[in-house]
């Protein structure tokens, strides 16, 4: 073969080989497309589905707390000579006559009062209030009992049923016996937001309510963000100096044997266990061995740490390991023994490294659901933790309560407004992580 | 309160013994001509160390003690007539003693001697408390008051220090190797127990999943074969690698090949974005979104798929792990050297020739080893499953109907549920054990091949 | 043209193989470079003006130089001096290079190389390269010499591939120490017969030209001996150039040098001329050792 026939051979094949490099080009820009376009399409539908759930149906009514109806002695005073716990006796027994009165009724009439041709029946009316809202007037009562008598404006949430309809959530065309509210009702609805009665207002209860099943417009994330706030203190409690001395020690001072060897494996692979395997190790161990509290954030908090502990090891290490030798053999030659030189020298220079690798822990802690479900944290818990010790559940259990709730069309929604604090609460948590580490890199 | 105070006086013993340890052996400097063989902050830290052991021992012996001593008060307190009671209605009288105790009320009202007793109990315990806080606090002080003793100026109170300090970073390295013992550990035995109900075999073997539910009594009533979960682990993390193996693998050969520096920079970690976010969030998206949008694409395609199903949980899946495998394999590809690609480049041929011909034949170790990795993630995610797979317990072969999973009936037999006695809970721990098992294996394979591949190029 | 030639060179009437490039003696290519030879020999690579940047740094400033076929041309100067720079301008292997831009014209067989019109893969398919360190593809010793008329797609049948490998590792000297193994990767053999391999991969696609980059550096003396007898029996069917940081490798192996220093080309000519009576000092300089 002679060099022009060997130059044509190669010409003839150029323009298959260029439209194959073509190709490849373009399954790599289409790879990469698909993948931001599922963040997008991710995002995306988080936010417009979660976003109406922030603003809520708000009734604005002028309650009369009618004293025909709201008929209770006067509050009790302390008297001369009385005991406390006589006082106290007596307080509780008038809270609990006011508690008795019908709320509902008040309500009820202030429905009215707001759209006085309304042909709905007493349920009916009552159906577009939440069910909280009983409980809303009893507790102004009782805080002042002189409001008997009186008219005030009150804002109360209008039900979840009367909210999916004024959102357009619910189809409008669909027959009454597909509708969760009666025809009048949603007349009703209609009417007093077309009066400016009810208005969509900021839903500031989701983050200072706690759940709540018997009036789920009501239902707030303050106990599951308390939860994961215990758990998140546990997870940095105890990961971090645990993993930290440990990473000290492999890295810098453990002879390189086997056995370090084995602890090496052995980390690695802690990292890449499932989540659900130490939710196992939780139930045996923490629960059913040392007999701690079910649905507890303490417990919850240890099963995460553990979790965690690898990830914070490995990152520690590998910051330790890009610390030049040139800055011990300076700290040891000048006379410190090793133990200084770790903790004065090389140690500081690598806060930056752990400081990252220690909010990745939590952020990934945060987030995690599976292991949570076998130690019981997924019980329905209406109260705030006081301890950590206390049933408590956590962000990321609160939204797997909330997407099965059977009022799918209401808490579709809550349950992404709950994904959006999650995410947003795991941004700002990155978003330090990168300034502090830009921060802490700039002065070292 | 009881923590809050315990916490006082372990920070006042430590400042206290800090502070008298620092001080004497400041007072002992000019007598030595002013050297001492360690700083005084040594010193200190040694005595507060020295007076912190006794009184921590003191804590932790009555962690573990307080419960059966104040148990032993309890049937010391009980009427002969209730003491002789045995088993379960002994143990209904200590509990309703101790709720009675703890402010809490008792159903049907308490007996005058349980009143007596829950009172007598609360002093008990007031007066063990106070007792205990003393020894800590006594032994504490004594131990301080030796170890200030033994201070002099050439007492190498560094040297201990550091001593101590390194046996407290074997103690937090070993945390690690106890966890992965207490997995093992936890799992086998109760995995033990479970195998006293059902036989290995019918487990390992079985082809039947119907376990019935504990409340029908103890005892094995229902058949616990595996190999219907098993078979939907592996067919949704399938399916999951068919997704992000080529998207995760391109990707990652585009930015690390062709992507100018400005380009990876800005993708990368939006790509990696993914990676962040909880599974539950995946799962919620594939329940509400991925789901019904692959249904009815099944039904315009004439194809039977639910909307709950394998192929949805696997797909969904599949998005999570492309950054997994994205950044893995782009760290890999990056290993590869760089007079590999020039040698061909040099030979004429074009940079896809280059890299489907050299780099990734030479970077497939590292890619293989991150495509385990990835597989052990896909069999032991959770959440996704729970929600999209649709637990269905069956030998389907069509991807588009519901399967359940291994992960998925770990969470189904043991939420709620921590009395495990009855195989339907156990069968949890049977299933964490094969689940452990298969990770395990992929998880050292994927490691080792990592490491030879980047021995090899170093 | 003999090499005593030289005795009678001055500034004022340069003869034609001595070319001080700053100068504009050659505004147009020049069609025959005289070798130590008794033919002078015509020049294959023409380059004029050459200058590299390496984003607004500037690498390499106007180059000009001719490079004579089936002879070999070294490029000699201090690390830094753009000599591999100026290599990998032959083949546009530059272009691989992210921010790096070249400027003047290189042409080969009178075809200007930065033209659109030639594609930089059959460019490198007629100017071959082998590299500092022996970069053997993780694949078997027949693959690695298999690879170029594989992608140029000039064998297809088995026999004809045998064939091209066959000859090619006979080329490069392999031939013997390998033809029993040729199944076997190429990463197993030594770091001289990896450096033999990787020439003969790249004569298998029959380049015209050859640009070893340092192609000794990372071996042993007996292996870079071995090496460098090859080059001496390549020149009867190649032209190749060839950079070392070692001047007694240039003064053997080639007829023609380059001195580089600081991005410029010093002083050019026959090997024994630069090497026994530089015109420029700098050239002088280096040659005895004051700096480099």
């Amino acid at each position: 073969m002679n060099a022009q026939e060997r130059l044509s051979l190669i010409r003839a094949g150029l323009s298959a080989r260029h439209a194959r490099e073509k190709r490849f080009r373009l399954y790599g820009v289409a790879a990469i497309a698909a993948a931001l376009g599922f963040v997008a399409i991710l995002f995306g539908m988080i936010l417009v589905r979660g976003l109406p759930a922030f603003t809520q149906a708000t009734l604005s009514l002028d309650v009369a707390f009618d004293p025909a109806i709201l008929k209770v002695e006067d509050k009790p005073q302390r008297r001369e000579g009385q005991s406390p716990a006589e006082f106290r006796k007596a307080l509780l027994d008038w809270e609990r006559k006011v508690t008795m009165l019908n709320f509902n009724r008040i309500v009820e009439q202030a429905v009215r009062a707001a759209a006085p041709g309304t042909t709905a029946d007493a349920r009916q009316a009552l159906s577009i209030v939440e069910t909280n809202a009983r409980f809303q007037l009893r507790d102004m009562v009782v805080a002042d009992p002189g409001l008997i008598g009186r008219t005030v404006r009150v804002d109360m949430l209008a039900s979840a049923n009367a909210d999916n309809w004024l959102k357009g959530n619910i189809d409008r065309s669909l027959p009454d016996a597909q509708q969760q509210l009666s025809a009048p009702a949603r007349a009703l609805a209609d009417q007093l937001h077309a009066d400016g009665r009810i208005r969509f207002a900021f839903a500031w209860h989701i983050f200072t309510n706690v759940d709540s099943r018997s009036a789920p417009a009501a239902a707030g994330l303050a106990g599951a963000f308390v939860g994961s706030l215990y758990m998140m203190l546990v997870v940095i409690v105890l990961a971090v100096p645990i993993g930290v001395m440990s990473a000290v020690y492999l890295e810098e001072f453990a002879p390189k044997n086997r056995f370090t060897d084995l602890i090496e494996v052995n980390i690695n692979n802690l990292a890449a266990v499932p989540s659900i395997v130490f939710g196992l190790l939780g139930a045996a161990v923490f629960i059913n061995w040392f007999r701690l509290p079910l649905s507890a954030p303490l417990v919850g908090g240890l099963v995460l740490t553990l979790m965690t502990l690898p990830t914070v090891i490995i990152a520690t290490r590998s910051a330790l390991r890009a610390v030049p030798p040139s800055l011990r053999q300076a700290a040891l030659g000048l006379g410190a023994s090793r133990t200084q030189t770790v903790f004065h020298h090389v140690l500081p220079v690598t806060y930056p490294g752990i400081l990252t690798a220690t909010i990745i822990g939590v952020a990934q802690a945060l987030g995690e659901t599976a292991p949570l479900l076998l130690i019981g944290m997924n019980a329905f818990v209406a109260q705030v933790p006081a301890t950590p010790l206390d049933q408590s559940t956590a962000l990321p259990v609160q939204i797997y309560l909330w997407q099965g709730n059977e009022n799918r069309n209401f808490f579709e929604a809550r349950t992404s407004a709950a994904i959006i604090v999650l995410l947003a609460l795991m941004l700002t948590l990155n978003a330090i992580a990168i300034f502090l580490r830009t921060r802490l890199e700039k002065r070292a | 309160m009881n923590a809050t105070i315990v916490a006082g006086l372990l920070l006042a013993l430590i400042a206290v013994a800090y502070r008298a340890g620092w001080s004497r052996s400041v007072s002992l400097a000019p007598a030595a001509g002013g050297r001492l063989h360690s700083r005084p902050v040594y010193h200190g830290a040694l005595t507060a160390l020295w007076a912190l052991a006794p009184a921590l021992l003191v804590l932790s012996l009555w962690a573990l003690l307080a419960d059966p001593a104040s148990r032993a008060f309890i049937l010391a307190q009980l009427p002969p007539d209730v003491a002789a009671l045995d088993g379960p209605k002994l143990e209904e009288a200590v509990r309703r003693i101790r709720q009675i105790e703890s402010g809490l009320g008792v159903a049907g009202g308490a007996a005058p001697f349980e009143n007596a007793a829950a009172q007598a109990l609360a002093e008990f315990r007031t007066l063990a408390f106070a007792a205990v806080v003393a020894a800590a606090a006594g032994t504490g002080a004594l131990a301080l008051l030796a170890a200030r003793r033994r201070i002099t100026a050439r007492l190498r109170a560094r040297n201990e220090v550091e001593r101590i300090v390194g046996w407290l970073m074997i103690a937090c390295s070993v945390v690690a190797i106890l966890t992965t013992a207490g997995i093992v550990a936890s799992l086998l035995a109760e995995a033990v127990r479970f195998f006293t109900f059902v036989s290995p075999a019918d487990f390992f073997l079985g082809t039947v999943w119907r376990p019935g539910f504990s409340t029908t009594g103890h005892g094995a009533g229902g058949e616990y074969g595996l190999l219907p979960l098993l078979w939907g682990t592996l067919m949704v993390a399938a399916i999951a690698m068919l997704v992000a193996l080529p998207i995760g693998l391109m990707a990652a050969i585009y930015l690390s090949q062709y992507a100018r520096p400005k380009l990876r920079n800005a993708v990368k970690p939006a790509i990696e974005v993914l990676a962040g976010i909880p599974t539950i969030v995946y799962g919620f998206f594939a329940l509400v979104s991925v789901g019904p949008f692959l249904a009815s694409a099944g039904t315009v395609l004439g194809l039977p798929i639910r909307a709950t199903s394998a192929l949805t949980a696997g797909v969904v899946m599949g998005i999570m792990i492309i950054p997994f495998i994205s950044s893995l394999s782009d760290d890999i590809i990056r290993q590869v050297p760089k007079g590999l690609r020039d040698g061909s480049l040099g030979l004429g041929a074009t940079q896809s020739e280059t890299i489907r011909r050299v780099v990734l034949p030479a970077a497939l170790p590292g890619i293989v080893g991150a495509f385990l990795l990835a597989v052990s993630r896909a069999i032991g995610e959770t959440m996704i499953v729970v929600l999209a797979a649709g637990n269905s317990p069956f030998l389907r072969l069509n991807p588009g109907e519901p399967v359940s999973t291994v992960t998925v009936t770990i969470v189904n037999q043991l939420t709620g549920d921590t009395d495990f006695a009855s195989p339907q809970s156990l069968v949890a721990f049977a299933l964490g054990l094969t689940l452990f098992a298969m990770t395990l294996v992929l998880n050292v394979a994927a490691l080792y091949i990592v490491r030879r591949y980047r021995e090899q190029y170093e | 043209m003999t090499t005593n030639a030289r005795t009678e060179a001055t500034p004022m009437h340069m003869p034609a193989e001595r070319i001080v490039p700053q100068s504009d003696l050659y505004e147009t290519p020049s069609s025959t470079v005289r070798t130590p030879d008794a033919e002078p020999r015509p020049a294959r690579i023409v380059a004029r003006k050459v200058n590299v940047f390496y984003g607004a740094k500037q690498a390499l400033f106007d180059v000009s130089i001719d490079i004579p076929e089936r002879a070999v041309t070294a490029f000699i100067g201090p690390s830094g001096c753009g000599k591999s720079t100026f290599l990998r301008c032959l083949n546009r292997m530059n272009d691989t290079i992210e921010g790096c831009r070249v400027t003047g014209t290189i042409r080969l067989d009178g075809a200007d190389i930065a033209d659109p019109a030639l594609d930089p893969v059959e460019l490198r398919a007629r100017v071959g390269m082998v590299f500092q360190k022996p970069n053997p593809f993780p694949k078997s010793i027949y693959e690695n010499v298999a690879y170029g008329p594989r992608i140029h797609g000039l064998a297809r049948a088995r026999a004809d591939l045998d064939a091209v490998v066959e000859s090619s590792l006979r080329k490069a000297g392999l031939w013997g120490e390998v033809k029993d193994r040729l199944n076997e990767p190429g990463t197993g053999l030594s770091g001289g017969q990896q450096q033999r391999l990787c020439i003969a991969r790249a004569i298998a696609v029959s380049p015209e030209v050859i640009l070893m980059d340092e192609p000794c550096s990372a071996l042993d003396p007996i292996a870079t001996a071995r090496i460098e007898e090859l080059i001496d029996e390549l020149t009867q069917n190649f032209t190749i150039v060839i950079v070392t940081h070692s001047m007694q490798q240039a003064a053997r192996v080639s007829q023609r040098t380059a001195f580089f220093h600081l991005g410029n080309l010093v002083e050019e000519g026959p090997t024994d001329m630069i090497f026994t009576g530089p015109l420029e000092k700098r050239t002088q300089d280096y040659i005895t050792g004051r700096f480099g």
